[in-house]
């Protein structure tokens, strides 16, 4: 390993520790998407703009395709695979959002929908869901992440049954 | 459980691999591939005096550079000319490679393999190209004027000149009681699927056969071109579009160079290669669409009834022409829209510009011709000082004209014939959805609160459908499950699950027995493609075709079993059984075993078919004359012509008279599709066509610079639609079969973003009282035009007081 240009990072992922040695500029998206092979998160961009590569670090929505690799030593990080729960007969139970999505037809090519699902999922869990939630709220969830396919409003719709399934079930 | 599913808005069968981040996308393939990236050029218009990579050949990890001089036989020679047409008299396209000149910046001139995409780049950024700048054109006017020539050889750089007239349409001009000329512009936005291009090739040596992933809308055809191109066997080359991150038309077009250059490099270097696009190269590689002047000259007579029409259109066609005319057809073709024309005249001159080639983009041409259209139909109504919609009700075809022939030659060659529809009735619809008759009380409502409120609507017929054909195959297996597959690909239009729900209710089936594949050339060879809204009409009809045939079958076979007549049978949840008779009956599994006589039995099922287990008369082969074995069949589906869709759109805006900021509050959409296989999927389809078509009209456009330098070629600064932007949409439904297919439907890809354009103009101009000519409007523009004295006031403002005042 050359260590001006490769490091080798410790990060958890999806709860699994895992390590890889990566060039200094691989980006956070290239090291999940190709050295640790989780090809659920999608690079839209490349910029920062679009949101279908936001995963959350340490709980928090991020875009990976704005952070090297190297930044995330020490980290947790959650990406799509990470999102459903495993159930104790070796399946999975998904997440809320992930059932919302399929239940309102809230995605068609599926290539934002990752970027969606942690954003959404990141903002439900951290808000009180006994209180109302408004459309703002919804707006503002959603807002920094672009579709192509849908319009948005089965999106919309989506949020508010996830936050309904998560209100009556928590 | 009911297998009757036709209609029901079944939940999609591929989101469950969506969902979880188990999608397979092209870049997710091939993990180890050697990655390609291009030198593009930076200059829209110069030769190519030199290229240097002496300096690049020591980065570590480089594998092989190409040029245009590493291109032998067909690879050296142009693209294909998609679309060959005897109106397209001077095609152009490019190369693979540049060859000695660049007609738009983004045009591949080196093509690098590397072991990974980041040391690619970094040997692209060490290759010197130099350039011979040569003059530039951008823009139709600029290419209408002619003082430079894209391609030396065209001095008036037009492409094409596409005319159509169904009558003399001079004289009958002279004869109208009014008249009206005016131009207008539209201008140029693009597909942008979340999803870029992207080919992964993969070369076995030992077998001479080649594997190719693409994201494409049209595998079978890249398939032949690769081919083609490469001097294969076409039976040595497989194409599959895995799942495609969104298409909108921009995927149709092929062969790009990248499709041949990847595989290219597979066979040289027997190595996986792989090219994923990143969105600069997608904003400056791939292709545009919508930029027209259209000259439009209309009379009528003094109830607004259209006597003639003569419209003249200039179309940007780019620097190259490989999908043919077929966007200049589809303008000139579907302009006319739900409305009867006595003489019409269309003369859509296509013209080269140093910029990004032009292919369809979701509407292909019709947003234009609506625009033009409907935005003649809003000028008939000012001029006469009637209501928008009442112009409209009075040039309408009847529901008792249909067919109606509008002796219009469509863009798949055959006549522009409506099938059915019912426009009087989409209109009705539409006042009532979006409550016209109380425009002047919402316009009131919102000047007290200060903004000005304005109303407009639009109306479409869109040719869907297209031939020349698809295919589909049905087949059962021994374990019950049914294979179903189709040449034609998906983009996210939920295939996989509309298919199957044809499939459960044509063959009686569950639809959870049910596996849909599609676009993978190695399970159905013969396809055409996904666009023209087609992929319901073509491949569901195919589909159901071959499904009978496989119902028929079983039927035959089990009636020999349960001796009894197949008239008598019927198939419900996958059992063969005698209508009305409990208990004499088979499970369509163990039909599929006994349609294949066996000698050996590879498992207990196989059992029932061999040759000592299964019955049969000795006097009788066991596959008869002119029946195969297995339950499965192939049909066709092949359209006399396209089948017309239709809808009607509103749009309400409010607009801040202090920032000219413009808000679109209601949005409300009449549908017709005539039957519709899966109610959710069509709204959803209405839904993501009606947010394209508001980015249209209000905030995307390609922002070329006199250069040809793309200005806003990223996500920051080309400004397409994030929920803020989108309003609500009102939907109502209305549903006219089709009589041209089995199951009387109608293509609904491209019909929400159709008349967003001409509605939102229309809504503008209404609010403001000044003309809008040009498209898409933002607040900037709005605002230069309330500040400028030259532009027009709408005769509506003049007689309503105040609002041309609140400028």
């Amino acid at each position: 390993m050359n260590v001006d240009t490769e490091r080798t990072i410790t990060l958890t992922v999806n709860g699994i520790p895992r390590e890889a040695t990566v060039p200094v500029r691989r980006l956070l998206s290239d090291a999940l998407r190709h050295d640790l092979g989780l090809t659920g998160t999608h690079v839209g961009c490349e910029h920062g703009v679009c949101g279908a590569c936001t995963v959350l670090v340490d709980g928090e929505p991020m875009r990976s395709c704005l952070l090297l690799a190297v930044q995330l030593d020490g980290a947790s990080v959650t990406t799509v695979e990470g999102l459903a729960r495993d159930d104790h007969r070796g399946g999975q139970v998904l997440h809320p959002v992930q059932e919302a999505f399929r239940e309102c037809h809230a995605l068609q090519c599926g290539f934002c929908t990752p970027g969606f699902l942690t954003t959404i999922a990141a903002g439900l869990e951290k808000r009180d869901n006994s209180a109302e939630l408004t459309e703002e709220e919804v707006d503002d969830m959603v807002g920094g992440n672009l579709c192509r396919c849908t319009g948005y409003a089965n999106i919309k719709k989506a949020v508010h049954t996830a936050n309904a399934a998560m209100r009556d079930g928590s | 459980m009911t297998t009757k599913l036709f209609g029901e808005p079944v939940r999609r069968r591929e989101d469950a691999r969506l969902i979880v981040g188990k999608g397979r996308y092209l870049d997710d393939i091939g993990s180890n591939a050697l990655a390609a990236a291009f030198v593009r050029s930076p200059h829209a218009h110069a030769r190519v005096v030199d290229i240097d990579v002496d300096g690049a050949l020591e980065v570590e990890g480089l594998v092989a550079i190409y040029t245009y001089e590493d291109l032998h036989g067909p690879m050296a020679e142009p693209l294909p000319v998609l679309i060959p047409h005897p109106q397209l008299h001077a095609p152009r396209t490019g190369y693979p490679l540049a060859n000695g000149e660049v007609n738009h910046v983004g045009e591949p001139v080196v093509m690098v393999v590397a072991t990974d995409r980041y040391v690619a780049e970094d040997v692209c950024d060490r290759i010197v190209v130099t350039y011979e700048e040569l003059p530039v054109v951008v823009g139709v006017d600029a290419a209408r004027s002619a003082t430079h020539a894209v391609h030396a050889e065209i001095p008036d750089n037009v492409a094409a000149r596409h005319h159509q007239e169904t009558g003399d349409v001079e004289p009958a001009l002279a004869a109208s009681p009014h008249t009206l000329s005016f131009t207008q512009y539209i201008e140029r936005s693009a597909c942008m699927p979340m999803e870029g291009k992207g080919v992964h090739a993969r070369w076995d040596d030992a077998d001479s056969s080649l594997r190719v992933y693409s994201s494409t809308q049209a595998s079978t055809s890249v398939r032949a071109a690769i081919a083609a191109k490469l001097e294969l066997s076409l039976d040595k080359v497989e194409v599959i579009a895995p799942d495609v991150g969104g298409g909108f038309g921009v995927k149709i077009n092929h062969p790009w160079p990248e499709e041949l250059m990847v595989p290219l490099a597979a066979i040289a270097l027997q190595a996986e290669v792989k090219w994923s696009e990143d969105r600069r190269e997608h904003f400056i590689s791939s292709a545009h669409e919508r930029q027209q002047r259209q000259e439009i000259t209309v009379g009528y007579d003094d109830d607004g009834r259209i006597t003639a029409l003569d419209v003249h259109i200039w179309h940007d066609n780019g620097a190259y022409t490989p999908y043919g005319i077929i966007v200049p057809i589809v303008t000139a073709t579907q302009l006319v829209g739900p409305y009867v024309l006595p003489v019409y005249r269309v003369i859509v001159e296509s013209v080269y510009t140093n910029t990004v080639i032009v292919t369809p983009y979701r509407g292909a041409g019709r947003p234009q011709g609506c625009y033009a259209m409907e935005r003649t139909m809003d000028r008939i109504a000012d001029a006469l000082g009637l209501d928008r919609a009442l112009v409209r009700e009075r040039n309408l075809i009847r529901p008792d004209q249909f067919p109606y022939d509008h002796h219009l030659t469509f863009q798949d060659g055959r006549p522009v014939i409506y099938d059915s529809g019912d426009y009087p009735g989409l209109l009705d619809k539409l006042k009532a959805l979006v409550g016209w008759s109380a425009a002047e009380e919402l316009r009131a409502a919102a000047a007290e609160r200060g903004k000005l409120l304005g109303v407009g609507m639009a109306m479409y017929v869109e040719g869907t459908g297209p031939g020349p054909y698809e295919g589909g195959h049905v087949q059962v297996l021994g374990s019950g499950k049914v294979l179903v597959s189709t040449g034609l690909t998906s983009q996210g239009q939920g295939h996989e699950t509309v298919f199957a729900q044809i499939v459960a209710s044509e063959l009686g089936v569950p639809i959870e027995d049910i596996e849909v594949t599609t676009g993978d050339t190695r399970r159905f060879g013969y396809a055409v493609g996904t666009f023209a809204s087609r992929a319901a009409v073509m491949s569901g009809n195919a589909i159901a075709l071959a499904a009978r045939g496989v119902r028929e079958k079983a039927l035959r076979i089990a009636a020999d079993v349960l001796e009894v007549d197949p008239g008598d049978l019927e198939i419900d949840n996958g059992v063969v059984q005698v209508k009305g008779t409990p208990g004499a009956s088979m499970p369509l599994r163990t039909v599929a075993v006994v349609s294949n006589p066996l000698r050996y039995a590879f498992d207990e099922a196989a059992k029932q078919a061999t040759q000592f287990a299964r019955p049969g008369s000795d006097d009788k082969p066991p596959v008869a004359v002119g029946d195969a074995p297995g339950l499965e069949h192939v049909d066709y589906y092949s359209p006399i012509r396209s089948t017309f869709a239709s809808g009607a759109h509103a749009a309400i805006v409010e607009i801040d008279p202090a920032t000219w900021e413009i808000d679109v509050v209601k949005y409300a959409v009449v549908h017709d599709c005539g039957n519709v296989v899966n109610p959710m999927i069509v709204e959803g389809q209405v839904h993501g066509g009606v947010a394209q078509g508001v980015g249209g009209a209000l905030y995307e456009r390609m922002v070329y610079d006199k250069d040809g330098q793309l200005q806003n070629a990223s996500f920051m600064d080309f400004l397409m639609p994030y929920a803020s932007e989108v309003p609500d949409i009102d939907i109502d439904h209305q549903q006219t079969p089709s009589p041209l297919n089995a199951l009387g439907i109608k293509g609904a890809g491209e019909a929400g973003v159709i008349p967003g354009t001409a509605a939102i103009a229309s809504a503008i101009e209404d609010a403001v009282g000044r003309r809008i000519a040009s498209m898409p409007i933002s607040p900037t523009e709005l605002y230069d035009l309330m500040r400028n004295d030259d532009s027009e006031l709408t005769a509506a403002c003049a007689r309503r007081s105040g609002t041309g005042a609140m400028a």
